[in-house]
């Protein structure tokens, strides 16, 4: 087992605690810089949309997972970025300008829902999310003239000073957007912004005690939360070349809400594992189909399975799948010390009441 | 002018009139203690001083600032910090890190330069830092540093969230029964710290309190409180000889 003996306050801030994971995260970074080499194209594909869920999995992580707000309500973001960055390539907007803008947009939109949130709580919020889901996806179905409505939209390719950016050069934009959202998400929640946040989920009367202005970093968790999706759903666009209302549809939010449940709540590493679970899932199931009699594989197996995945993970594993692996890693360190009770939930204590 | 001055201070909750006319000064750098029986309204009284409730009437005035007008938040930034009865602390951060959000009105970065992590912000981190653990050392709390404030016992905890007002470099503390829940030994302890507080960091302090030991024992001047209305005031000794206190805990004729 490794102890770490800090002997300077920077070591607090050091992006990595260790040479060990400077070893492993190099690791993981050469494997996926090399992966245009050795990966074939169907892998390709899936680590695309692996590192563009895994965009919205940082942003939602930062909203749910951090702040503390629940939003069912992120299809409607990606919608946004996505429609925007498909108007933009459309009219020859570079991509270096359309895809700020489409973050952009999104974290406008975001911050006009993040003011439900300042007044509402827990499921009155995930309500209204999600009515704002509906609204966004209504829009887009009847807004003819810019969205082409239920026909859809074709999405020009990403081009980049005249040339068109190909397969690997395109999993190269998605792997650096990714990693820059990593990143920007790690700066935060090693700064007071993060603090603040982690200090509005646990606690709002003692955050707003302390001096956290409770509207304004709420806003700027959901502004900042919408800007990824945005991110995500510009690169989306392009991935699937082709945009109609019943991609960013109810389901789709609560895919995305997966992603942070199944990860593990509170975990960022968690929204990159919920992503590539997500991600993988439906492949696995339309596999499965093929092996089951007709009778067993109705056409909504999709969504019951991510249904039972869901009520499975909270009953069982409320820590995500970053938990299970933190649990293995704590057993291999420990062994033969590790007992069952070491990751239980304590019992909070009797805490102030609610006053508002 | 006065450092805290609460002047005819009185809120209903529907039928119930909760604090009924309350008006008292607290003085610059002397610990001031707030008594009464349950349901005297003591905790509502520093509610309403937080501005957590708003007050149906009267002023609040901070060294001759009207706080009436100002959101919760701005008063962290005024130096008026306050600990909770049954604790509110982060529970899943550490104790560090608890105490790093205690730093808050100091930090001297927004969002766009925590998202970059600039220079400001590390230097920033680094002397927030030292902030901390000046108050670690200050409270002993070195040892659970890296803990997790959710496994911690609850004394260990009360501890925490002192420490947790005290990075905030208050001028004013306001501590809502720093007693309850803990041993003779950590009451002891909780003793020793506010008198530290009050003449080793100058800090002037407000609380409210049950322990009638700890209360005699830290205690320049002593309010007590019955019904919503302030019923004595004086010196420990004081406030514990009146009559009218003394019917309040053990009722006429006693």
């Amino acid at each position: 087992m490794r102890f770490l003996f800090k002997t300077s306050y920077a070591d607090d801030l050091r992006l990595f605690q260790h040479g060990g994971q400077v070893f492993w995260y190099g690791l993981l970074g050469l494997a996926l810089l090399s992966a245009p080499a050795w990966a074939g194209e169907y892998l390709m594909t899936q680590l695309v949309f692996i590192a563009i869920y895994s965009i919205v999995g940082f942003g939602l992580m930062m909203l749910t997972g951090f702040t503390g707000q629940v939003s069912l309500g992120h299809a409607a973001f990606l919608a946004v970025g996505a429609y925007t960055e498909a108007l933009l390539a459309a009219r020859g907007v570079p991509p270096f300008v359309s895809i700020p803008a489409a973050a952009a947009l999104a974290a406008a939109l975001g911050v006009v829902v993040g003011l439900p949130a300042l007044r509402l709580k827990g499921i009155y919020l995930a309500i209204a999310t999600l009515a704002f889901n509906v609204i966004v996806e209504e829009i887009t179905a009847r807004w003819e003239s810019v969205t082409h409505g239920n026909a859809g939209m074709p999405v020009a390719p990403v081009k980049l000073f005249g040339s068109e950016l190909g397969t690997e050069g395109f999993y190269y934009l998605c792997l650096a957007l990714a990693t820059a959202a990593a990143l920007a998400c790690v700066n935060l929640l090693r700064s007071p912004t993060g603090r603040a946040f982690v200090a509005i989920r646990d606690s709002e009367v003692s955050a707003a005690c302390l001096g956290v202005h409770l509207a304004k970093y709420k806003t700027v968790s959901f502004a900042f939360s919408a800007a990824l999706t945005g991110v995500a759903g510009a690169l989306y666009a392009h991935k699937v070349g082709f945009l109609s209302p019943e991609q960013f549809s109810l389901l789709v939010s609560i895919e995305l809400i997966t992603i942070v449940i199944l990860g593990g709540v509170g975990f960022l590493h968690g929204a990159v594992l919920g992503a590539a679970f997500v991600i993988v899932l439906p492949q696995a199931i339309a596999v499965a189909k093929d092996w089951l009699p007709e009778t067993m594989a109705p056409s909504g197996l999709q969504a019951v399975v991510f249904g039972a995945i869901l009520i499975l993970v909270i009953l069982f594993e409320p820590m995500g799948l970053y938990g299970r692996w933190l649990k293995i890693r704590t057993w291999f360190e420990l062994f033969p010390f590790y007992r069952r009770g070491m990751f239980r939930r304590q019992r909070s204590y009797l805490r102030t009441e609610r006053l508002r | 002018m006065s450092f805290l001055r609460v002047e005819n201070l009185g809120v209903r909750f529907g039928g119930v009139v909760a604090v009924d006319g309350v008006s008292f000064e607290v003085r610059k750098g002397e610990v001031f203690t707030i008594i009464g029986p349950n349901g005297a309204g003591k905790t509502t009284v520093f509610n309403l001083v937080c501005r957590i409730y708003p007050a149906d009437r009267g002023r609040i005035e901070f060294e001759g600032r009207d706080l009436g007008a100002l959101a919760p938040h701005r008063l962290a930034g005024l130096g008026i910090a306050r600990t909770f009865q049954n604790i509110e602390l982060f529970e899943h951060a550490t104790v560090l890190e608890n105490l790093l959000i205690g730093r808050h009105r100091h930090r001297r970065t927004g969002f766009w330069r925590d998202l970059f992590f600039a220079r400001a912000v590390r230097e920033s981190e680094l002397a927030q830092r030292e902030a901390v653990e000046k108050v670690i050392d200050f409270l002993d709390l070195a040892k659970y540093r890296d803990s997790r404030v959710a496994g911690l016992p609850y004394g260990v905890r009360k501890v925490v969230e002192l420490g947790r007002a005290l990075a905030t470099e208050p001028r004013l503390l306001l501590l809502d029964e720093p007693s309850s829940g803990l041993n003779p030994e950590e009451t002891d302890d909780m003793a020793f710290w506010i008198e530290d507080i009050q003449k080793q960091l100058g800090i002037t302090v407000l609380m409210v309190e049950h322990d009638m030991g700890l209360v005699a024992r830290v205690s320049d001047r002593v309010l007590a409180m019955n019904e919503g209305r302030a019923i004595a005031l004086g010196t420990p000794a004081e406030v514990q000889a009146d009559r009218a206190v003394v019917e309040a805990y053990l009722g006429a004729g006693a």
